[in-house]
C-alpha cells in the first residue's frame, strides 16, 4: 500500500490533462454542439462517434483485416492532431462476419442505434450492395475503399478505392505499348467484379488497342486446380495474361503457374487482384516477374508514403504488409475530416455537399481528388512482383478522371 | 509438323493435369473415406483437419528457415509426418469428447461436426491471424521437370502423386490384411456382434477416427504445394471431398479410388474444351444422374437383401 501516494500522483496528471485537453477542444471548437448537429448524430462537445464495419471473422477476414487497420490508424493520427471540429473520434466497430445480411443488420444498428456520423465499411461488392438502402434510408455516410466494378454512384458513398476503368485501361494501355502485346487471355473468379471488370477489357482491347482476345475464362470462387487451364495458356499464346482471381484460389493459380513453368521469362502477365496482402499468402517467388495494375504499391517512393508506412508498422508490427485497399481505407477518415471542416458541420447532407472538390495533398498515393461522382481522381500504377514480396513501380500514370459509369464499355 | 509434336506435348500435359486432379482428389478423400465410408460419421470438420495439417507444415517451415536452414531441403517430409501425428490426436480427443457420445446419431454428428469447423477456423483465425501464409517449399519441390523441351510436367504434382499412392498402399494393408483392419471391418459391419466376440470396439472407433483425421493432415501438408494456407484453406476442398466419398459409393475404398478417377478426368478435359464454370456445372450434373440411378454410389458393399 506504500506504493499507493507514487500511483497517484500520474493519476492526478492524467485526470488533469484530460481535463485541459477538453477545455482546449471547448475553446478550440468555438461552435456549440447544437450548431454542428442538426440532426440528432451522436456528437458531444467532445466527441464524434462514427462506425466501423468491416469482417473481422469469416473468409473476408483475411482482407478486411488490413482496412480496419488503417482506418483505426488514421483515426488516432486525427485525433492526436486535435480531432474534427475539436472533437475526439470514438470508434464504434461492428463485425459483418463475411455475411451480408449480417452487414446490413450492423449497418442499420450503427445508424439508428449509434447515430455514427458516418461508417467507414465494407470490402466486397456484395456487403456494398447489402447496405446501401439501409445508408440511403437512415441517410448515412459510407467510406468504401476497396478497387470495384464501377456502375454505381449513391449520394451517401464515397467511394476512396479505384473504379474498373481507372485501374484497367492504364494497365492495358502500359501492356500495349511496353510489351507490345496484341493477344490477351482474359481470366476470373466467376463473380460480378472480375467479370464486369473483363467485359471492360476486352471493348478496351477491341475497340482502342486493336488488339484480340483469345480466351476468356472464369472458374469458381475457391477452385483450387488450374492445371487445364494453364494448359490451354500454352496451348494459344497469348501475349499477356490479364488475371482477376480472388481469395484461395488466387494462391492455387500462381503456385501451379509456376510449378508448370509458366514463368514471367516465358510469359506476361498483368493481375488486378494481387496486392502486398496476398502476395503473403501466394510467396513472392511464386510470382516474381509478373505486373499489377493498382492505385497503389507499399514500396511507391514519397514522403508521406515513408512517414504512413513508417507509422502503420510501428503500431501493427515490423512484418505488416499495406496493400492497395489498406492504403484506400486510410483516405476514409482524412477525406471525411476535411469535408466536415469544409462543411463546419456533421450534419450528412452539408459533408456530402463539401466533399466533392476535397484536395488531400498528404495521402500515400500522392495527391487525391473528390470528384462530383464520389469517386476520386487518383494515378494507377505498374508493380512487378519482387521475391520478397513487394513490388517495384515500373509506371505510374497521370491523374486519372472517375468514370463509373463508361460510356462504350458496357 | 511442328504444331504436331506441340498438340502431343499439351496432350502429354493434359493427361498429367487429369491424374495429378485425380491424386489430389483421392488424397483429399481417403481420410473422410475411412471416417464416413468406415464408421458412417459425418465429419464437417474434415476440411479443418486438412489445414491443421497445412499449419503444420508452415510451423515447421518457418522453424526450420529461422533455426536451422540447413535442414530446409528435407523439412517436408518431417512436417507430413508430422501433421499425420497431430491432427491424428486432435482427432483422437475430439473422438473421445464428441463424437463418441453421438453414434447413431448421424444429424447431430452432422451438426456439431459443422459446429466444430466453425470453432477451428476461428482458432486458426486467433492463433495465425486472419491473413494466409505460406511455406516456404524446398527447392526441389518447385518448378517443372522437363522430359522433352516443350513439355513441363509439375513437381509438385509428382511429388502430391507419390504421396497419394503411398498412402493409399498403406491404408488398403491396413484396412484388408491387418489384423487391426479386421477389427475395424467387424466394428462397422455388426457393432453388438464384434464386442460380443471380445473386440474393444470404443477402442477401434477412436483408432479409426484418428486414422482417418491424421490422414487429411498428411493431405492438408501435401496441398501447401498447390494451395492456399489460410484458416478457411479446407473449406475449399470439403464439398469435392465428400462428393468423390458418396459418388464411390460409402463402404468401398476401391469406389473412392474409381470416384475420384472418374470426376478428376471428367472435370479435367471439360475444363480444357469448355470452360472452369461450365466443367463444374456438367460434372455435378453427372453425378446427379448418375447417383439417381444408383443411389448406393459407384462400388456398393455387397449385403443379403
Amino acid at each position: 500500500m506504500d506504493s499507493q501516494p507514487i500511483r497517484l500522483l500520474p493519476r492526478r496528471l492524467a485526470v488533469g490533462a484530460a481535463a485541459l485537453s477538453l477545455l482546449a477542444a471547448s475553446l478550440f471548437s468555438h461552435v456549440a454542439s447544437a450548431e454542428v448537429n442538426t440532426t440528432g448524430l451522436a456528437v458531444t462537445d467532445s466527441e464524434v462517434t462514427v462506425g466501423i464495419l468491416h469482417s473481422a471473422t469469416g473468409t473476408m477476414a483475411i482482407s478486411e483485416t488490413g482496412s480496419i487497420q488503417a482506418e483505426r490508424l488514421a483515426i488516432e493520427q486525427i485525433n492526436a492532431s486535435g480531432g474534427v471540429l475539436g472533437r475526439q473520434i470514438k470508434v464504434v466497430q461492428e463485425d459483418g462476419a463475411s455475411d451480408w445480411p449480417t452487414f446490413a443488420e450492423k449497418a442499420r444498428k450503427l445508424l439508428v442505434g449509434d447515430k455514427v456520423a458516418t461508417v467507414f465499411g465494407c470490402w466486397t461488392s456484395a456487403s456494398r450492395k447489402a447496405v446501401l438502402p439501409v445508408f440511403e434510408k437512415e441517410n448515412g455516410l459510407l467510406y468504401y475503399p476497396t478497387f470495384y466494378e464501377g456502375l454505381e454512384q449513391s449520394k451517401n458513398v464515397i467511394y476512396t478505392g479505384q473504379e474498373a476503368t481507372q485501374q484497367i485501361l492504364a494497365g492495358l494501355d502500359w501492356v500495349a505499348k511496353e510489351k507490345g502485346a496484341k493477344t490477351f487471355y482474359l481470366l476470373g473468379s466467376d463473380y460480378i467484379w472480375p467479370r464486369t471488370s473483363m467485359k471492360i477489357a476486352r471493348k478496351h482491347i477491341e475497340n482502342v488497342l486493336g488488339g484480340k482476345v483469345v480466351g476468356e475464362e472464369y472458374y469458381p470462387l475457391g477452385n483450387t486446380q488450374f492445371g487445364s487451364l494453364i494448359n490451354k495458356i500454352k496451348l494459344r499464346k497469348p501475349d499477356v495474361v490479364f488475371a482477376a482471381v480472388v481469395g484461395g484460389s488466387n494462391v492455387a493459380f500462381y503456385k501451379q503457374m509456376k510449378a508448370a513453368g509458366v514463368t514471367a521469362d516465358k510469359q506476361t502477365l498483368l493481375t488486378l487482384s494481387v496486392t502486398e496482402d496476398e502476395l503473403l499468402g501466394i510467396g513472392g517467388e511464386n510470382m516474381a516477374g509478373f505486373y499489377a495494375s493498382m492505385k497503389y504499391f507499399q514500396s511507391l517512393d514519397n514522403p508521406n508514403n515513408a512517414a504512413f508506412v513508417e507509422a502503420f508498422k510501428a503500431k501493427y508490427g515490423k512484418d505488416a504488409v499495406i496493400g492497395d485497399v489498406t492504403q484506400a481505407a486510410y483516405l476514409g477518415p482524412w477525406l471525411w475530416k476535411a469535408a466536415v471542416e469544409k462543411a463546419g458541420s456533421f450534419d450528412i447532407d452539408k459533408v456530402v455537399a463539401a466533399s466533392p472538390g476535397i484536395e488531400l495533398g498528404t495521402a500515400p498515393e500522392g495527391y487525391v481528388k473528390v470528384h462530383d461522382n464520389h469517386h476520386l481522381w487518383s494515378k494507377t500504377r505498374i508493380g512487378e512482383v519482387q521475391k520478397d514480396g513487394q513490388f517495384k513501380v515500373v509506371f505510374e500514370s497521370d491523374l486519372i478522371e472517375p468514370n463509373p459509369f463508361p460510356e462504350g464499355y458496357q | 509438323m511442328e504444331w504436331l509434336s506441340e498438340f502431343g506435348a499439351i496432350a502429354a500435359m493434359q493427361g498429367f493435369n487429369g491424374l495429378s486432379v485425380f491424386c489430389v482428389l483421392l488424397l483429399m478423400a481417403l481420410g473422410l473415406a475411412i471416417i464416413f465410408g468406415q464408421m458412417g460419421v459425418i465429419n464437417m470438420a474434415h476440411g479443418e483437419f486438412l489445414t491443421i495439417g497445412a499449419y503444420t507444415t508452415f510451423v515447421v517451415s518457418s522453424l526450420t528457415s529461422s533455426y536451422a536452414p540447413a535442414f530446409g531441403p528435407y523439412y517436408f517430409f518431417f512436417a507430413i509426418i508430422l501433421s499425420f501425428f497431430i491432427a491424428g490426436a486432435i482427432g483422437w480427443l475430439v473422438e473421445w469428447a464428441m463424437i463418441s457420445k453421438l453414434y447413431q446419431r448421424p444429424l447431430d454428428t452432422l451438426l456439431a461436426t459443422w459446429g466444430l469447423s466453425l470453432v477451428m477456423q476461428q482458432g486458426f483465425r486467433s492463433i495465425f491471424g486472419a491473413r494466409e501464409v505460406s511455406a516456404t517449399l524446398p527447392d526441389w519441390l518447385m518448378g517443372s521437370w522437363n522430359p522433352t523441351e516443350a513439355i513441363d510436367i509439375p513437381r509438385n504434382g509428382l511429388f502430391v502423386m507419390g504421396l497419394t499412392l503411398l498412402l493409399t498402399a498403406l491404408l488398403f494393408l491396413m484396412i484388408y490384411r491387418s489384423r487391426w483392419g479386421l477389427q475395424v471391418r467387424a466394428t462397422m459391419q455388426n457393432r453388438v456382434m464384434a464386442r460380443s466376440v471380445g473386440i474393444n470396439t470404443k477402442r477401434v472407433d477412436r483408432m479409426t477416427f484418428a486414422l482417418g483425421c491424421g490422414v487429411a493432415g498428411v493431405a492438408g501438408a501435401a496441398f501447401t504445394t498447390i494451395g492456399s494456407t489460410g484458416p478457411t484453406a479446407g473449406s475449399l476442398y470439403i464439398v469435392d471431398t465428400f462428393l468423390v466419398v458418396v459418388f464411390g459409393g460409402a463402404s468401398s475404398l476401391l469406389g473412392t479410388i474409381a470416384s475420384a478417377f472418374s470426376i478428376a478426368q471428367a472435370q479435367s478435359l471439360l475444363e480444357f474444351f469448355t470452360s472452369g464454370s461450365m466443367a463444374k456445372v456438367f460434372t455435378l450434373s453427372a453425378v446427379v444422374l448418375i447417383l439417381m440411378l444408383r443411389p448406393q454410389g459407384l462400388f456398393s458393399a455387397k449385403v443379403r437383401k
